[in-house]
């Protein structure tokens, strides 16, 4: 079943995923800065921090238990698994066959699960503050998540990630409709809330009290935070890719070629790096919200795919 | 042959268990290995038993009677599954509680425990293999009377007789309706029998369809706790011995959906698009108002009885899919939502079993069933936690575990409606899939609380700080059910066909090749809309990619971490009294639904000396109790001001109500006199 070749596209994906996120999230604080007027970091600061990170000692607190050792480990698995379902390069992934949408959901609920029960370990309200936090707003997001991959899905049949980008790339031009962009800007909501952004969270403050992810790993310190910032950094380049190449998957590579990857690879950063721009413009021009208005915030991206679903039904007729 | 052996052999062992926990009555241990060991015996016949049905043919068997007392049983393919449930539940759960039972040795009489055990049992496995509607309902009181009694089995708490209390009523107007039901169906056949009903069940009038469909919904949705019907769950489930609130609420709430598929596929033919919609709405609400009700629940029984309203709707939200999809004339898209639904059935009554023998284990080794008293158990019962980790992770639907198999069934064939012709059912088959997402967001908001406030940091009082780990049979109880977890959710290409097997005999169609195939590394494939999904290959992938951070972890530089303090802005805060609790965790929670909540609060300080100098403060805060005080309370005075009103006819005098009788006999005779010629 397996070809090498079908071997050396996952583990390239693999590659790309890890190389790539600490890259995207220099862009998006370099991109941040200028809209900002300051000069910021350079875009491979992220690098610099996760190797220095690697080298330092960390320090354990005296009451945690194998949880906070091993949760680090398995989110990270998680998240990498949930990359390996979903398109970055070639639309056609050959560990597809593993799981769709919904697979890749509650992956990366697997994840934040360890990590927040994690946050709970050491016993610092602190951690238990920002699991919490954390915990109510994925319960926020993981419904308008599914309703807005259900919008598109409902235009092409079916919820298998390589499926939807092979089949809206096939359309062309044509696909981008109403509801198509209705969900296009719930999903939007959704990555802000995903990636932990203003106006859900901050991920620059460095108070304690108003974080909602930076509390929760709070207690981690050296290999092991880095393993915890290189695996949000990898989940943010994930929800990046399924905004990128499920919306607007034009330019993927549809068979293996190495113009093809080239150039595939090309316009995806072309395109994580308009939507971190967009992003770093979002963050920039609003303030983070009091956390009991973010159910206003998700509850416009439910209904604007449930408007997408709606808006379909009615375009397309019965 | 290998049918009615088993099917003797479950019968004899059953009996021999009740019996024996009788006579050994006052030597605990005795009782407690006969009635417990000749249980989980009976139990491997009732598995022999159900599968030898499912993979052959009905069995049927005739007592000698009249024609209204027919009784006979009749088992097939649906009837077989409920009992391989029940048997395989009943099998870690007996295993469990001879271990277990310790709890109570001295304290309180084991033998009849173990008798009533035994029977209970039994009348689950009679409720589901009757064949007559008389028969029924009389095993089925039986199976309500013997659990009321397992609920009250530790009656000298009062809370506990309240709870045995509520059970009782709410059981009995669930029965009302049964009967009610069973009428109008004994109606349009003539008879009581089960046969009857199915040959003329579907071609009575809409009206008399409708309205049996509605009274056993009502009657039926009582014990399986859909909303609002659901009262007595959270009160019964946590005051019965934990191994009998693993089988109520693992398996006795589920008799009450085989009724549901038999009343609904069965007798009347499911081709109503209404009564679908009516399914899926209250399995909706059921879901998440059951989690909603779970996740701000401090006592860990009362919270896994709410999460099984939750999961009831799940199962559900499937059963209502394949009834839209069974009266839109697809019934292989609607055997696939019964696979859905009949898979999560299965795995609910394996880790709710399983997590309520957690919740049993705490409580017997630190004697509380309060989470915000817990705290610290990963390193006092390292074992258990494990095994209650499984559980949770289960429930949690969190892949590769055996929750997550089913919810995705169910998340597709809700989407199936995608291919549907109506526009009703695309739109809402949709939006209760985003139900279903809030749902399995919030149960896993809940058990990350039961778990990392039960099991995580340090112990929150003097009882969990002296927890010791379960002991051999517990252990190995929920041993089964853990690794039963994990075989449910990285095998579904072997249970999904064994499931197909079953719902073919009421969706009329097989959903194998039409609507779901399997491949290569356990993939279930959905050919209609290009799906597949392989939990084995994510495990798999996972495991492989778990290298990648343990080498960065163990390859690169020092490897000993320093321990130090938690740390606490530069304060020494590492104690207990410093924790988050479970009432602040789930606090966002509770604030973001308040109007459902309408929490009460109150603060009372008292005062020494003068208003200014306070001496201790009292706060309490609790979920104020909307439909007790919404609809039950109202409904209950008002029935009550109007009994009042005939309470004139209740003399106390024996003449007047040997008089009653004489009276209602004389009307009776003249009714069949001269009515019935």
């Amino acid at each position: 079943m397996f070809t090498l070749s079908s071997l050396g596209i996952v583990i390239f994906q693999v590659i790309i995923i890890i190389v790539l996120a600490p890259l995207l999230s220099g862009i998006i604080k370099k991109i941040k800065a200028f809209f900002q007027i300051r000069k910021g970091p350079g875009i491979f600061q992220p690098y610099y921090d996760i190797a220095k990170l690697m080298r330092k000692d960390s320090v354990v607190s005296e009451n945690v238990s194998w949880i906070f050792h091993a949760a680090p480990v398995i989110s990270f698995a998680a998240v990498l698994t949930a990359g390996l379902l979903i398109p970055i390069y070639i639309s056609d992934m050959p560990f597809g066959f593993a799981g769709d949408l919904i697979a890749v959901v509650y992956l990366l609920a697997l994840a934040r699960f360890f990590t927040a029960l994690a946050s709970l370990d050491a016993g610092s309200s602190f951690g238990g503050m920002g699991g919490s936090r954390e915990m109510f707003v994925a319960s926020m997001v993981e419904p308008a998540l599914m309703l807005s991959i259900f919008a598109i899905a409902l235009n092409v049949g079916s919820t298998n990630l390589s499926f939807i980008s092979q089949a809206v790339s096939s359309m062309g031009l044509s696909a981008v409709s109403p509801y198509h962009i209705l969900a296009f800007v719930a999903l939007f909501i959704i990555a802000i809330a995903e990636t932990g952004r203003i106006p859900v969270d901050n991920p620059a403050t460095h108070l304690e009290l108003t974080m909602i992810h930076e509390a929760m790993i709070l207690e981690y310190s050296g290999k092991q935070l880095a393993i915890v910032e290189l695996g949000a950094m990898m989940k943010q380049l994930l929800v990046f890719s399924l905004l990128a190449n499920i919306f607007f998957p034009w330019g993927i590579a549809s068979e293996i070629s190495a113009a093809g990857i080239a150039v595939a690879l090309a316009v995806f950063l072309i395109k994580i790096i308009i939507l971190g721009a967009g992003m770093a413009i979002v963050e920039t021009s609003t303030a983070k919200w009091r956390l009991f208005r973010l159910p206003d915030l998700l509850s416009v991206s439910l209904m604007l795919s449930f408007l997408a679903i709606v808006s379909f039904i009615i375009v397309r007729g019965v | 042959m290998i049918y009615t052996y088993s099917f003797y052999g479950f019968f004899f062992f059953i009996l021999i268990g009740a019996a024996l926990s009788i006579i050994f009555n006052k030597k605990d241990r005795l009782s407690t290995s006969a009635s417990f060991i000749s249980a989980a015996i009976a139990s491997i016949f009732g598995i022999i038993f159900s599968l030898s049905v499912i993979f052959g043919e009905t069995f049927d068997l005739a007592l000698p009677g009249s024609l209204f007392f027919n009784f006979g049983f009749s088992v097939d393919r649906l009837s077989a599954f409920f009992i391989l449930v029940i048997s395989v539940s009943v099998f870690a759960v007996s295993i469990y509680s001879v271990g277990y039972m310790r709890e109570y040795f001295g304290k309180k009489n084991i033998g009849y425990l173990g008798f009533l055990y035994n029977i209970f049992i039994l009348s689950m496995i009679l409720v589901v293999s009757a064949n007559n509607a008389i028969m029924f309902l009389i095993v089925w009181e039986l199976m309500s009377v013997i659990s009321y009694f397992l609920v009250v089995y530790e009656h000298e708490k009062p809370e506990t007789r309240k709870a045995g209390f509520i059970y009782i009523v709410m059981t009995h107007i669930g029965t009302g309706f049964i009967l009610l039901s069973f009428l109008i169906l004994a109606g349009g056949s003539g008879g009581f029998g089960f046969e009857g009903f199915r040959a003329s069940g579907s071609t009575m009038p809409p009206l008399y369809k409708d309205l049996a469909f509605l009274f056993a919904l009502i009657g039926f949705g009582a014990k399986a706790g859909i909303v609002p019907l659901h009262i007595w769950l959270p009160y019964a489930h946590p005051a019965a011995p934990s191994n009998v609130s693993a089988l109520m609420s693992g398996v006795m709430i589920k008799t009450a959906i085989y009724m549901l598929i038999r009343v609904f596929f069965d007798f009347l033919g499911a081709g109503v698009l209404w009564w679908g919609f009516l399914v899926l709405a209250a399995g909706a609400i059921s879901a998440i108002l059951g989690i909603m009700y779970a996740i701000v629940e401090p006592d860990i029984k009362r919270m896994l009885a709410f999460s099984s309203i939750e999961n009831i709707g799940i199962i559900l939200l499937g059963l209502g899919a394949s009834m839209i999809f069974y009266a839109n004339g697809s019934p292989a898209l609607s055997a696939i939502a019964a696979i859905a639904a009949l898979y999560h059935l299965f795995n609910h009554s394996v880790f709710k079993g399983l997590l309520f023998m957690g919740a049993g284990s705490i409580i017997f080794s630190t004697h509380t069933k309060n989470i915000e008293k817990l705290g610290g158990l990963i390193k006092k019962m390292p074992m258990m936690a494990i095994l209650f980790l499984t559980g949770v992770l289960s429930i949690s639907a969190l892949p590769p575990f055996s929750g997550f198999v089913s919810e995705w069934l169910t998340f597709q064939s809700l989407l199936l409606s995608f291919s549907s012709g109506d526009s009703l059912v695309r739109i809402v088959l949709p939006a209760s899939a985003a139900v279903l997402a809030l749902t399995g967001a919030l149960a896993a908001f809940c058990f990350l609380k039961a778990f990392g406030i039960g099991f995580l940091a340090l112990p929150r009082s003097e009882h969990a700080e002296h927890a010791k780990d379960a002991n051999g049979p517990m252990l190995l109880g929920m041993g089964i059910f853990a690794v039963l977890s994990i075989l449910l959710g990285i095998l579904p290409v072997y249970v999904i066909p064994f499931l197909d097997r079953i719902t073919g005999t009421f969706t009329g169609e097989s959903a194998i090749d039409k609507s779901i195939s399997s491949d290569y590394f356990g993939t279930i494939i959905m050919p209609a809309s290009q799906i597949s999904m392989s939990t084995p290959s994510l495990l798999v992938f996972m495991l492989i990619l778990l290298s990648i951070p343990l080498v960065i972890l163990f390859l690169s530089g020092k490897k000993q971490g320093t321990v130090y303090e938690t740390w606490g802005c530069g304060q020494p805060v590492s104690t207990a009294r410093n924790e988050y609790t479970g009432t602040a965790l789930s606090k966002p929670v509770q604030i973001w639904f308040k109007n459902l909540y309408r929490p009460v609060r109150e603060l009372r300080a008292t005062y020494s000396v003068s208003p200014l100098i306070k001496q201790s403060f009292k706060f309490e805060s609790r979920i104020g109790q909307v439909f007790e005080n919404h609809l039950y309370i109202p409904v209950t005075g008002y029935i009550l001001s109007k009994s009042r009103m005939i309470k004139f006819i209740q003399t106390g005098s024996i003449h007047a109500y040997l008089a009653y009788i004489f009276g209602t006999l004389v009307i009776l005779f003249m009714f069949v006199i001269l009515g019935g010629k």
